[in-house]
């Protein structure tokens, strides 16, 4: 079994604010980590690999420090990585991101599977597992909270307004999980040694036969247009006193107020 | 002319409350901007539900019936809406931000080449006719506005609870339009086997006038217990932040905010809460906000109509004692 696990490399803390004055993010700190929901689409491959036997192999678009997000993918027990690196794909949306990575993805056929975080903690959309999947076209299954497979079909659980879903597709198939789905594993000394050894490749656009308008800003139907901070102005009533008497001063206001 | 789109969605048998949500939003974006709204409504035995859709906004409703669209599937709906986009052409195509609408609408959005934004929780449109769509990043610390110049049509998940929803006008009238529903053999590969209904208390959170819910701040799971005696005696249900939960005072299900649920309860209680946004994302369109906390600085108090600066084990007690008297 081919197993493909798309990563984003996020920062690791997302206590960020807006410059008042420039409008640009103000980060916390510069260190980045692998996004938690993606660790967990890598465990779920792992643990299929040990079932089926196979290769797993982990993606990512971005700048060359992602390598140390892809480096921690291999001592976790990948098997092979790849970098989409190259200025002319940055300023990406999902769309434009989605596509280079079907580019990349096509270029590691055959695969049975392709597996992605349900968001990327940073940017919060849980966009691009299912434009990859179409991208791809694809079949796909959505926030995934349990995962079954037998080699040819897998059976999933997502949660839904009504309650769980058991979806069942045929592979190859897009599949995007929870964090409830497992506990990533904890990359050993010996992964860590082993993952030295790893293939980690980076390809630039022209390796991944890329159409230039799709790709980077130009292929990106959305702009920003600002960054703010969420505004909140208080009107508090503080009811004063004695837990007792305030208590009684709040039971009258929420009565006035028809609440209660 | 704005033509402004909402993929409505059902289950069992009735809309989502984040389509009456929506297309109350939606109504008011085409009243300013001299603009139509349209519903999609999608499923199987569906078309009388089009009445409902008319009342609360829309002038027409497509309605795409047909048994293969009884349970929600990627394919089978991006394919209707595929077909009736490419044909019609709206500007603006809105979902929630529910788990069908997130699945949907970004598959939906790379079969047009179009630009999807995702968790809006405000919509307007600018002096060009642009839709303009702020979402929240970082976990909701920083807010982002977003436009789509030109691609079309402009296409955004909205959360729920964010808009009102609208008053229904019977007496609204509007157009019914059953459209045709060609699907093809690849849209059906995907199945639905069942759908496991869980009827839990948590659901009822969503849905509660009030809600109390707990913090860090309420110290141990004994006294975490007291919240339950305090919704008692309000008819209310026990919600939590993060840290109950991690705690295990009380299960994830629970959980109001950024990763758990949002709601808009009439009263929420907030007892040994600090309000982080994490949380308070999840819970600010409560109506009356009652914050219970030692902390005279908390942020929670920002928020709130009323405050209580005090000890929740001493505070909590009272009022269940304040609101006995009353009876």
């Amino acid at each position: 079994m081919h197993i493909v696990v798309c990563i984003k490399q996020v920062p690791a803390t997302l206590d960020v604010r807006v410059d008042p004055v420039t409008h640009n993010l103000i980060r916390e700190g510069t260190e980045s980590v692998i996004n938690s929901f993606d660790e967990n689409a890598l465990e779920e491959a792992l643990r299929l690999r040990e079932k089926f036997g196979g290769t797993v192999s982990v993606i990512s678009m971005g700048p060359p420090q992602v390598r140390e997000a892809l480096r921690k993918a291999l001592a976790m027990g990948a098997d092979a990585a790849y970098l989409l690196c190259d200025r002319a794909l940055g300023g990406a949306d999902t769309l434009a991101t989605a596509y280079t990575l079907a580019q990349g993805i096509r270029r590691l056929a055959p695969f049975d599977l392709i597996l992605c975080g349900r968001h990327a903690v940073d940017a919060d959309t849980g966009q691009v597992g299912p434009e990859l999947a179409e991208r791809l076209n694809l079949p796909q299954v959505t926030m995934v909270k349990k995962l079954e497979c037998d080699g040819k079909t897998i059976v999933a659980w997502r949660e839904c307004e009504e309650g769980t879903a058991v979806w069942e597709l045929p592979l190859p198939a897009v599949v995007t999980v929870e964090s409830k789905i497992n506990t990533p594993r904890y990359p050993s000394p010996i992964g860590i040694v082993r993952s030295a050894k790893k293939p980690l490749t980076v390809w630039t656009a022209k390796d991944l036969d890329v159409d230039e308008d799709q790709i980077g800003l130009k292929g990106s139907p959305t702009r920003v247009l600002r960054l703010f901070s969420p505004q909140r102005t208080s009107h508090v009533e503080i009811l004063p006193g004695e837990p007792e008497e305030a208590a009684r001063a709040l039971v009258a206001k929420l009565r006035e107020q028809k609440v209660l | 002319m704005q033509e402004i789109w909402v993929v409505a969605e059902t289950y069992q048998g009735r809309l989502a409350p984040v389509t009456l949500e929506l297309v109350g939003k939606a109504r008011t974006l085409a009243s300013g901007a001299g603009g139509k709204v349209t519903a999609v409504l999608l499923g199987s035995r569906v078309t009388e539900l089009a009445s409902e859709l008319i009342a609360c906004g829309a002038d027409t409703v497509l309605v795409a019936d047909h048994p293969e669209l009884a349970l929600y599937r990627t394919l089978p709906y991006a394919r209707v809406l595929t077909d009736l986009i490419e044909a019609r052409h709206p500007d603006v195509v809105l979902f929630g931000a529910t788990s069908q609408g997130r699945d949907l609408a970004p598959r939906l959005a790379a079969r047009l080449r179009t630009g999807l934004t995702a968790d809006c929780l405000d919509l307007s449109f600018d002096k060009d006719g642009l839709l303009v769509q702020t979402k929240p990043s970082y976990g909701d610390n920083v807010m982002v506005d977003i436009v789509i110049p030109r691609h079309r049509p402009q296409m955004a998940t909205v959360r729920p609870h964010v808009f009102p929803a609208p008053e229904k006008d019977a007496g609204r009238e509007g157009r019914v339009e059953v459209v045709p529903v060609h699907l093809e053999q690849a849209d059906l590969v995907a199945r639905v086997r069942e759908v496991i209904a869980e009827v839990e208390e948590a659901s009822k959170l969503e849905e509660a006038d009030v809600v109390v819910a707990g913090g860090r701040g309420m110290g141990s799971k004994e006294n975490f217990n007291l919240l339950y005696q305090l919704a008692r005696a309000l008819g209310g249900v026990v919600g939590a932040t993060r840290p109950p939960v991690d705690e295990g005072w009380i299960d994830a299900a629970y959980q109001i905010g950024q990763s758990g649920k949002t709601i808009a309860p009439k009263l929420y209680i907030a007892c040994g809460i600090s309000g982080a946004v994490q949380h308070t994302v999840g819970m600010e369109k409560a109506k009356v906000v009652v914050a219970i906390n030692k902390d005279p600085s908390a942020p929670i108090f920002n928020l709130a109509t009323y405050g209580i600066v005090g000890d929740v084990r001493e505070v909590i007690p009272a009022l269940i004692a304040a609101l006995g008297a009353h009876k």
